[in-house]
């Protein structure tokens, strides 16, 4: 009985706290956007939504699109391979307006869903159908281009003569960043007449170092420590979060080796890193996937494939930030002329994974 | 808590003890101890879909100033998630179709896993056979050209040699050397996955035009057909047919009463003049046939052409659903369609309500978590008499 009574005292006073604070709103943020009618839909490959890389940076561009025009948002995680048809089914049925697939590994899937729903518009990333489709668009990236000039930026920047990179696995959209960086740090050593060396990459017989995953980062620290061993001092890890692992092993050296981050902007994603990022590759798919859909909502769309480049800021090279003051200004405007000779064609990217222009 | 002293010390023998609902039989026993789990656990994930939606979050604010708002917004949660997971699953022929395209592969792939509980091995390694019958049934299936109907059944058969030989390898491990099949089924897994990685950088596999790893979709003859225009297949007929098998294996057939011999207690039955190892070896022969098969559902069902994902989830999914259905074949079939119509639904919940799609996999782990401790889900719905036989061998685990 007595439990009783103390019990009903505790429940009267929590109702009397809980009841001082707070008061309902008033229903004041109904309406809300213009196009809520307007379904923008997005389907990720298995590494989902919250993968600090390419399926989290395409979501971001869906939601930008969603909030400045009004939208309504559908998403749809894939746990695996299996669920990519599901899910592309399901956002049909779903009535989407848009649907962007986030990663090559749905390109069957996609191609599928378009050529029998030619009412809704797709998009996809990293991936361009052999034919093309009318209401399919491709969002492709030619990151070698920026990773050019990590390589040069790398090149210039280290002290031992060494520089290293290691990929998550070998396809094309990560051996893309990897040629980039070889070529480039090729040009630093036919311009200023060194010799510094890759390891990781060999860009011309098509084989380097690669952790085998992307989500383990106790993989990447030991390829990243490899590296180290043999003398590198600037990382280049494509590993999506396996890649953190190297950030964290440039971090244990306390200011001996930096690293070079990728996709997005290091300094932002990974900012307990930052003090070791001299730069970051930076791969716009926020910016493409966000005006693929509001191109469907002004009624603008086409199939044409995007391709982001230096010249359309669809990659660039992130600000050095604590590197600032730390990269020499001679280097800085050699990356700005690297930047503008590669636009005007002067410098020609060689890696043949680069997406072909349309 | 109730004052009720209960002796129900876990491991006492069970002969002595009262018997609570003494006249059920014991599969009814255990579906009623199945049912009671799954039921906990959408409580469990009832209790999960209202922590994290954004709607109770803002009613919870201003919960002393409007109490039932908090209350409504939680049962809207719960009842759309739920509602939305039920549509998913059951509503209508689509739906329906895809959890049973779902369930197939598990359904295989756990009468692996049970058929090798039963005969006292814990096979973690479905994994591994499925893909390397994957790897093979693909093969054939975008290689070779055959007639219709001849082209399928060659590559099933393929399908079926490659997790034999994978399972095999495993059972002749153990028989011969005493390996342990866990130890050694785990590591066949990275094998397998990591063959099935190099493999799929051959120009022997890799589709052409193709840079990333895919191989090309295998020949419309040596797909399984398909009814209508949905993507169940028939395969989900021949995963019943395999539990059929699996059940006049275990039930009807002398080898089988030697595996179960052997599941049982192997000490007495070689001392009976039974082998241990030649029963350990076809339990793992046939274990890894059927973990094959669930491959070839993956690469000749469901259009998926062999990627380094081509086994998801399946092989470690089948050793829950095992679990589930308690090592018996028709158990086995029910956990399979269970997970299939989960998954299924999963999807389409998150579509609808945007709940995660980790939801229905922790309401898959919760449900396993309650079968495999029938002593907790007994404490919370006191009714439930006790069971004895598999269910209870399960809950303690084997070798114990």
């Amino acid at each position: 009985m007595k439990k009783y009574v103390r019990g009903t005292a505790i429940v009267g006073v929590l109702t009397l706290a809980v009841a001082a604070c707070g008061s309902k709103p008033t229903d004041s943020d109904a309406g809300g956007g213009a196009n809520k009618d307007f379904k923008a839909c997005m389907v990720s490959d298995s590494g989902g939504f919250d993968d600090k890389s390419f399926n989290q940076t395409s979501y971001k561009g869906l939601q930008d699109a969603v909030k400045d025009k009004g939208l309504t948002e559908v998403k749809a995680e894939s746990k695996s391979d299996n669920d990519y048809p599901t899910n592309m089914t399901a956002m049909v049925n779903a009535k989407c307006n848009v649907i962007v697939a986030v990663g090559f590994k749905l390109e069957d899937a996609t191609e599928k869903a378009a050529a029998a729903n030619t009412g809704i518009k797709f998009a996809i990333v990293d991936s361009a159908p052999a034919k093309p489709i009318d209401n399919l668009k491709p969002l492709l990236f030619n990151t070698a281009q920026s990773s050019f000039q990590a390589g040069y930026l790398a090149a210039a920047m280290s002290k031992s003569g060494k520089v290293g990179t290691f990929g998550g696995l070998k396809i094309p959209t990560v051996t893309i960043f990897m040629d980039g960086f070889a070529e480039g740090v090729r040009y630093f050593n036919e311009k200023k007449g060194k010799n510094v060396q890759v390891l990781g990459w060999d860009d011309a017989k098509q084989a380097g170092l690669f952790t085998g995953d992307f989500e383990d980062k106790a993989k990447g620290q030991n390829n990243a420590q490899n590296l180290i061993t043999q003398g590198a001092d600037v990382i280049f890890p494509v590993a999506g979060p396996s890649g953190l692992g190297g950030l964290q092993a440039a971090k244990a050296s306390n200011g001996k080796v930096n690293a070079i981050w990728v996709d997005t902007d290091g300094c932002v994603s990974a900012a307990e890193y930052c003090s070791v990022l001299l730069s970051s590759v930076q791969k716009g798919m926020d910016v493409a996937v966000k005006d693929a859909v509001v191109s469907v909502v002004d009624n603008k769309f086409d199939n044409s494939q995007f391709t982001g480049t230096l010249e359309n800021g669809g990659t660039s090279l992130a600000p050095f930030h604590e590197f600032d003051s730390k990269v020499p200004a001679d280097v800085k405007s050699e990356l700005d002329q690297i930047k503008a000779d590669i636009i005007s064609g002067k410098i020609t990217v060689q890696s043949k994974v680069q997406p072909k222009a349309s | 808590m109730s004052t009720e002293t209960e002796a129900a010390p876990v491991p006492a023998p069970p002969a002595k003890e009262p018997q609570r609902g003494a006249g059920l039989p014991s599969w009814a026993v255990q579906g009623l101890v199945s049912l009671s789990a799954i039921v906990l656990a959408l409580l469990v994930g009832a209790i999960l879909i209202i922590i994290g939606d954004d709607q109770v979050q803002k009613a919870v604010g201003y919960f002393g100033a409007a109490p039932m708002d908090t209350l409504s917004a939680a049962l809207t949660a719960v009842g759309e998630a739920y509602k939305s997971l039920a549509v998913g699953a059951l509503g209508g022929w689509t739906p329906i179709s895809e959890s049973l395209t779902q369930a197939t592969p598990l359904i295989c792939g756990g009468l692996a896993v049970s058929l090798a509980f039963r005969t006292g091995l814990f096979n973690i390694g479905a994994q591994g056979q499925l893909i390397a019958g994957a790897i093979l049934a693909s093969y054939v299936g975008f290689a070779w050209h055959l007639p219709p109907v001849l082209h399928l059944i060659v590559a099933i058969v393929a399908g079926l040699i490659g997790g034999a030989l994978w399972g095999g390898v495993v059972g002749l491990l153990k028989a011969r050397t005493g390996a342990h099949e866990v130890i050694v089924t785990i590591m066949l897994n990275y094998v397998a996955i990591y063959l099935l990685a190099w493999l799929l950088t051959t120009s022997t596999f890799q589709r052409p035009g193709r840079t990333d790893p895919i191989s090309p979709i295998v020949d419309s003859n040596a797909q399984y057909p398909k009814f209508g225009d949905t993507r169940l297949h028939v395969g989900f007929l021949v995963a019943l047919v395999a539990a059929v098998f699996v059940w006049w294996l275990l039930n009807r057939s002398t080898i089988g009463f030697e595996l179960r011999a052997v599941g049982a207690n192997a000490d007495a039955s070689r001392t009976a003049g039974m082998s241990v190892g030649r029963a350990y070896v076809i339990a793992m022969v046939v274990a890894g046939a059927l973990a094959g098969l669930a491959g070839t559902q993956q690469v000749l069902g469901t259009d998926l052409p062999l990627t380094d994902g081509v086994a998801a989830s399946v092989g470690f999914d089948a050793i829950t659903v095992a679990l589930l259905g308690r090592g018996t074949p028709l158990g086995t079939v029910l956990a399979g369609l269970l997970f299939g119509a989960l998954n299924a639904g999963g999807l389409q919940m998150q579509l609808i309500t945007q709940t995660p799609l980790t939801l229905t996999t922790v309401l898959q782990a919760v449900i396993v978590l309650f079968v495999a401790a029938p002593a907790l889900v007994r404490s919370i719905f006191r009714f439930l008499p006790k069971e004895r036989g598999v269910g209870a061998v399960l809950a303690k685990g084997w070798n114990g």
